[in-house]
């Protein structure tokens, strides 16, 4: 077999394989029990000193999200400032300006909700102290938040009935001293010894073996793109993002960076079976997500290794597949993996550029991230597929003849109703989104925005339409990739995607754990011959068939006029 | 949400102090320890440095091995990629003309043989290397211009090719910078 | 009873009711239908539009005016749905209603307190409230009441079917009448205890008509998530003008209320209603008056079922099956014996020792003749009631005195006479405890004679009942009077999960609140005044029609027939009732995948030559392909309304093997059928287009 695909293949098993122990350590750190990182005992009590924090305090629900939603808050308006200022605050060797007032609205929403669409490029759009201070920062705790957000609903999951969710403070902050931080620490030692720098020295300049005269942008990059994959935040130091070879140097770094943004997802996964004490419906589930991303990584591994059939007319040869955009340390197949990985995860960190990606990878991208929660995020993406689950569960409840209920816990109007918002949301904002770019680009070409409509695309026709249809997509997913061709640094772009991002955010986070609470709070029934039971196959497959249809329901139109027209017209 | 006000600014300073300082801080300590003391590795020729080890550089005269075709002209200030659809018409003749002055450069290779990485973009626009084939393909065009045998060159081609990580995982590839260094360096 | 599901009676009102249930105030409930109403609105105002305006955004008149008349047929028949659902619950209940419309009433006046009540005949219609009156033999009962004096046999085939007469009386648990039964026998005077339009039948049949018929929990949730897909359809076709536009392709509007009306749910849109009124409908059948919709989902839910021995795993009473006279006693003296204390005791145990008495020892002999024969041979018998105080009966004699009774009374009077219990006879008790059965002693004059032993005779079939209801997950306790020993061993015979032995009515009480307490759903069924507060506390209390008022009031269903098994249909009712809800949501969700291979390619097809390939149908036209659609869209609906009405058939094979078979049929189905429905429609137009 080619090393491309083997690289791939050991790349994804690795990761399980890594996933299944860090899942335990995850499961013990929340469960309180003793492991291998008790040294930060004495730090995480400190920290609860300093900010008069009681982390045996139970929360409700109410209390959970209150408290959730308030530092949040607080780092949108912290973050928006820093980045209004940055060029009068220090460690800006570059002298690099201060972002406009829509860049730094929708660059702080964007790092805030783990999504990090990046409409500036990082050699120029921020100084080092907004890389750290901000980016850096923001890409620990939106994770944290995250997977803090989740573990709440473990804590609800657990119980046969229960008020309490835990204590936000504690479990956040355990978060991120007991898994972001140490984890991180150890992949960016990694980094820096493949050639990763991690130094403050700013811009260079050097002349070339020709004799050009160019730059080369720098920074302490190593810390970054660590907290950047395993949180799934994606955010790049560099405008090319893990494509740029100072962020991603090598095949083996290209593997780290791609096991560390899948790791966390995958051991959530298995940290709820033992959390929860239902191993089989962690193992269904994970299943469920695995057959879901092959079928979105397959027709694009094949597609990309294929090559392009366009530039195949041209007569060259494609012995490797598709290189428009790709790099040669990584090679299509890499690349393929990559895009799909990124884009199922809410990663949305590239090591190819997915606006020059076949037709039908195009396709796949943009589902993984309508989907969003095959894997998906760190922590949001489970919450996302539970939302799946409530919808599932009232279907297939219905169809058993048993007013649904999961876990003992019967599901009535009132969570149908926050899991129908959550669903209608994506739906609403991804082609709302879209139609009003559309219409904008269709009907008044010439608006004087810093980018005309007119010139946004970066590609015409359907590609162009996708290049529109993807942005809010990533938008939505907190994802962050782009079809990076589209002019999107203008007041439009930066607004609209800015309030996609912030709905998509934190409704899918509001919503699953309200479900949790408000089901956690009912009577508990237990399991008799006719319960229908949500750990089996029959229920996974359930649910992937409500979140086929769903999906297919909501964005087939879409997708016909983007990526399936260029895909069948390039067939032709 | 008052009272969850305070403890979160509180909370945000601690978090700020530790990510934000002492995290980066550290790494930038280790990164002393490393090629190239975490600046990035750079290679130096009689003293001089000529460019970065990771970083690829343009290179159009005939004597030099090309790198692939970058959307920021090799300018690592910034970094890019083309961002062009598949199916773009202006593309499309973009990479034509690209074949055509490869064609120009090289007399005497087939069009079919022409791998698509020498006429396509890379996604950084930075992209440091090639494809063995990539890199033997300019052989003939490079022996011509330095009135050296192909032999050599490819046996140097051989010589810098780093092999799939372990053997097993990952493309083969050619560092162009290395190579065009070691080629000055053949009498 | 069985009239065919359409027949020309029913389906006449139901089709004027389609019209009817046009009006937007009523479509409003349905928010599915009404957003097809508005759009069949938007789609007149279009075509008449067209007839005057040629633009290629209107469209033409001829294939507008088409769409609007499919769309409007679309709405009709989900009306016709609803209402021919509501004919037959109603001509369901018209019929157990007639039987006591303007019947005549005996009404009593009551002139002061002494002077004789005064008997004045009134329709049954002016009775009111706590309004007495008399019925003789062959008078039709007025009105629902509670005897207050006297004794009838009563003729209840109206209402139940049961030819049988039972016997209704004042006091007690038998104390119920029901308006529309025929008195047979003897006089009674009855209390009227509804006020007229308010029986339980009057509120079913409310309840069927709509006027106070509420959404259920469940049919709110399913409601919302069908509004919820309504919305993202309103989005995708708000959505498609813009990116048309940016595709420089026209869409007509006919094409995007097509589009629209297709994709939202409408099949189940249009039969929710239907399906719900069919399920109070299909329990008015089993003879069984419903007081809310919500009941009848409930009893799909049900964990718990508490049944009565007697009765429902039983038949009726214990009989008497075996004598075992004590060791110096001879058989055939203590069999007389055991007739003589039993000659006066007319409960059915009592019957059936004399029944077998008669067929023991040979040739079977004429009961009252050989009760005679055997009573002639004694003096001046004295006959003693059961009493509570002596737990015994039986007879005296000059000479001689009998006793028959429970092991510990019986013990009780023989040892205080100074006798010994024979060992045999307190060994003989125990292994006929632990058998199942009832031992009774009878003693003469204080000394030990034998040992009658009674069984339960376990209905025929019941025990696979009980197993059917095992694997749908519900678990069975019997109710029971007996001691722990002898339920055990009927528990175990009938296959029940549990029992309440020595049943007391607060022991129900108790133990539906501890079932309920780790979060189950108990059913149970009651007659009797003391059942009320445990039918109350049950979540599904079905009282029996001929028990107490009280019972009839703090139950939520009345079963007609009296029949204690009724509860296992109610629950396959309820679980029927869920499914049919849940596999037509998914069939008309599913229809969609094929509706967007229709349509979609035929709203583009024309700037995007392309797209041909997705029209994997190879529909004729863009025009035929939405016809088509729309079409197939509307003539579901009827297709389905038998299924609806009949409901999806429930088998009880376990939750996930029936999840499988549902999605295989409804939800495999449910994406083939449209497929196939579309291309033949499609076929058919492309004769006429």
């Amino acid at each position: 077999m080619n090393t491309e695909l083997t690289g791939v293949i050991v790349t994804f098993i690795i990761t399980v394989l890594l996933a299944i122990p860090l899942g335990r350590y995850i499961a013990k750190v929340f469960a309180g029990e003793r492991t291998l990182t008790d040294f930060m005992n004495p730090v995480e009590k400190f920290i609860y000193r300093v900010c008069g924090i009681d982390p045996q305090k139970e929360m409700n629900w109410k209390e959970f999200l209150k408290a959730l939603l308030t530092i949040n808050m607080l780092w949108f308006v912290y973050a928006f400032f820093m980045l209004l200022f940055q060029d009068k605050l220090p460690l800006n060797p570059d002298g690099n300006p201060a972002q406009t007032p829509d860049l730094a609205f929708n660059t702080a929403i964007s790092f805030l909700v783990n999504c990090d669409l990046q409409h500036y490029s990082g050699e120029s759009g921020l100084t080092y102290l907004t890389q750290l201070f901000v980016v850096t920062f923001l890409q620990f705790v939106s994770a944290a938040t995250g997977i803090a957000a989740l573990v709440g609903v473990f804590n609800a999951l657990k119980a046969k009935t229960t008020n309490n969710l835990g204590n936000f403070w504690q479990i956040f902050i355990k978060t991120i001293t007991r898994i972001l931080l140490p984890i991180s620490i150890i992949i960016a030692i990694i980094f820096i010894f493949n050639g990763m720098p991690s130094s403050f020295a700013g811009k260079d300049t050097i002349v070339t073996m020709q004799g050009d005269t160019v730059g080369v942008s720098r920074g302490p990059v190593a810390g970054m793109v660590a907290i950047k994959h395993l949180g799934t935040n994606g955010g790049g130091w560099f405008g090319a993002n893990s494509a740029h070879p100072l962020e991603n140097p090598n095949y083996f770094t290209s593997m780290i960076e791609l096991i560390a943004q899948t790791v966390i997802p995958i051991a959530m996964l298995f940290a709820m079976g033992l959390y929860i004490k239902r191993k089989k419906f962690a193992y269904v589930i994970f299943g469920i997500m695995t057959i879901g991303m092959l079928c979105l990584l397959i027709p694009t591994m094949v597609s990309e290794i294929s090559g392009s059939p366009a530039i195949a007319k041209l007569g060259v040869s494609q012995p490797t597949g598709a290189m428009e955009g790709k790099e040669v340390r990584f090679g299509p197949a890499a690349s393929g993996y990559w895009s799909i990985i990124t884009t199922v995860i809410s990663t949305g960190s590239v090591n190819s550029m997915h606006d020059s990606s076949m037709p039908v990878s195009g396709l796949m991208q943009l589902l993984g991230m309508m989907i969003n929660a095959f894997y998906g995020g760190c922590g949001v993406g489970i919450l996302n597929y539970y939302i799946y689950i409530i919808i599932a569960v009232f279907i297939s409840g219905l169809m058993v003849g048993r007013t649904p209920e999961l876990m003992g816990h019967k599901v009535e109007a009132r969570e149908v109703k926050i899991a129908a918002i959550v669903t209608l949301l994506s739906a609403f904002l991804i082609k709302g989104g879209a139609a009003l770019a559309a219409y904008f680009v269709a009907h008044h070409g010439d608006m004087a925005w810093a980018v005309k409509p007119s010139a946004w695309l970066n590609n015409p026709s359907y590609h162009g339409f996708s290049e529109m249809l993807y942005e809010f997509t990533s938008a939505n997913a907190n994802n962050g990739s782009g079809f990076e061709g589209l002019g999107d640094n203008n007041i439009f772009w930066n607004v609209s995607t800015g309030f996609v991002l912030i709905l998509a955010r934190f409704l899918p986070i509001i919503g699953p754990v309200a479900i949790a609470g408000l089901l956690a709070k009912k009577k508990y029934v237990p399991e008799s011959a006719g319960t229908l039971k949500t750990d089996s196959l029959t229920f996974g497959m359930m649910t992937m068939a409500v979140i086929i249809i769903i999906n297919a329901l909501s964005y087939f139109p879409a997708l016909t006029l983007g990526p399936i027209a260029e895909a069948l017209r390039g067939a032709h | 949400m008052k009272k969850y006000l305070l403890t979160s600014i509180k909370l945000t300073a601690v978090l700020l102090v530790l990510l934000a300082v002492l995290y980066p801080l550290f790494l930038s300590a280790v990164g002393k320890l490393a090629r190239g003391n975490g600046n990035g590795e750079t290679i130096n020729v009689n003293g001089k440095i000529v460019g970065y080890a990771n970083i690829g550089q343009k290179f159009t005269q005939d004597k030099y091995f090309w790198s692939r075709p970058s959307a920021v002209d090799y300018n690592a200030a910034g970094s890019a990629g083309s961002n062009k659809g598949p199916t773009n018409p202006d593309y499309l003749r973009a990479v034509q003309d690209r074949i055509d002055t490869f064609l120009v450069h090289n007399p005497g290779i087939k069009k079919e043989d022409i791998p698509a990485e020498l006429v396509t973009a890379s996604g950084s626009g930075l992209d440091p290397d090639l494809s063995p084939a990539g890199a033997k393909i300019q052989v003939k065009r490079i022996a011509a211009a330095r009135h050296i045998s192909e032999d050599k060159i490819n046996t140097l081609v051989d010589e810098q090719t780093v092999r799939p990580l372990l053997g097993m995982f990952g493309p083969a590839k050619v560092n162009v910078l290395k190579l065009n260094v070691a080629l000055d360096e053949i009498k | 009873m069985k009239a065919s599901m359409f027949a020309p009676e029913l389906v006449r009102p139901a089709l004027k009711q389609s019209f009817i249930k046009l009006n937007p105030r009523s479509m409003f409930r349905n928010p599915v239908m009404f957003t097809v109403e508005i759009g069949t609105l938007v789609m007149l105002v279009v075509t008449l539009y067209s007839y005057t305006v040629k633009d290629a955004t209107i469209g033409n008149f001829g294939y507008n005016l088409t769409i609007f008349i499919v769309l409007f047929l679309t709405l009709l028949f989900a009306n016709f749905a609803e209402a021919i659902a509501e004919a037959r619950g109603k001509a369901q209940a018209d019929s157990l209603r007639k039987t006591r419309e303007e019947t005549p009433a005996k009404k009593v006046n009551l002139v002061g307190e002494i002077f004789t009540n005064e008997i004045e005949i009134v329709s049954s219609s002016r009775l009111q409230k706590g309004d007495f009156f008399v019925c003789d033999a062959g008078d039709i009962i007025p009105m629902d009441g509670e005897i207050v004096e006297g004794l009838a046999t009563i003729d209840e085939s109206a209402i139940t079917g049961e030819s049988a007469p039972v016997i209704r009386e004042a006091g007690g648990d038998k104390s119920s009448v029901t308006g529309g039964t025929k008195v047979l026998s003897d006089h009674i005077k009855v209390r009227v205890t509804t006020e007229p339009g308010e029986s339980f039948l009057d509120k079913m049949i409310a309840l069927v008509e709509g006027a106070s018929r509420q959404k259920t929990p469940n049919e709110i949730a399913l409601t919302i998530l069908l509004a919820s897909f309504t919305l993202i359809f309103i989005i995708v076709c708000v959505t498609l003008k813009p990116f048309a536009d940016y595709a420089n392709t026209t869409i007509s509007i006919a094409a995007f209320i097509s589009l629209f009306v297709c994709l939202i749910p409408t099949t189940i849109g249009g039969l929710l209603s239907a399906i719900g009124i069919a399920g109070m409908d299909r329990a008015l059948r089993a003879n069984v008056i419903t007081k809310s919709g919500k009941a009848v989902e409930t009893a799909g839910d049900i964990d718990t079922l508490l049944l009565d021995k007697t009765g429902t795993i039983t038949i009726g009473n214990r009989k008497a099956t075996h004598f075992w006279p004590a060791k110096e006693i001879d058989s055939k003296s203590f069999i007389e014996t055991c007739v003589l204390a039993s000659v006066a005791d007319e409960t059915p145990e009592g019957k059936s020792i004399v029944e077998l008495a008669a067929n023991s020892n040979g040739s079977p002999k004429n009961i009252d003749e050989y009760k005679q024969v055997l009573l002639s041979k004694h003096t001046s018998p004295k006959f003693i009631e059961f009493t509570a105080e002596t737990r015994s009966s039986g007879v005296d004699f000059e000479n001689e005195k009998i006793r028959k009774g429970a092991f510990d009374a019986i013990r009780n009077q023989v040892t205080k006479a100074g006798h010994n219990i024979p060992q045999e006879t307190e060994e003989r008790v125990k292994a006929i405890a632990s058998n199942g059965g009832t031992p009774l002693v009878v003693s003469k004059n204080n000394e030990v004679q034998g040992v009658i032993e009674l069984q339960d005779i376990i209905k025929p079939g019941i025990s696979e009942r009980f197993e059917r209801l095992r694997k749908m997950g519900v678990k069975t306790v019997m109710v029971t009077g007996d001691n722990p020993l002898t339920a055990k061993y009927i528990a175990e015979k009938a296959g029940v999960d549990d029992f309440i032995a020595e049943a007391k009515p607060e022991d129900k009480m108790n133990y539906i609140k501890q079932e309920q307490h780790t979060g189950k759903l108990v059913a149970m069924m009651g007659d009797g005044t003391n059942d009320a507060p445990a039918l109350a506390q049950a979540d599904v209390g079905v009282a029996m029609n001929s028990g107490t008022q009280a019972a009839k009031e703090a139950g939520n269903m009345v079963d007609l027939d009296n029949d204690p098994t009724k509860l296992i249909e109610i629950v396959e009712i309820g679980k029927q009732l869920l499914i049919t809800r849940g596999t037509i949501t998914t069939f008309s969700i599913a229809n969609d995948v094929a509706k967007y291979f229709a349509i979609v390619p035929a709203l583009f097809i024309t700037s995007i030559p392309a797209l041909q390939a997705t029209n994997i149908m190879h529909l004729k036209s863009p025009e035929s392909a939405i016809l088509s659609a729309v079409i197939f869209n509307a003539i579901i609906i009827p297709m389905l309304i038998p299924l609806s009405l009949r409901g999806v058939s429930y088998k009880p094979i376990g939750a996930s093997a029936l999840l499988r078979r549902n999605l295989l049929i409804y939800g495999l189905g449910g994406i083939v059928a449209p497929f196939i429905g579309i291309k033949l429609i499609d076929m058919v137009l492309g004769v006429f287009m």
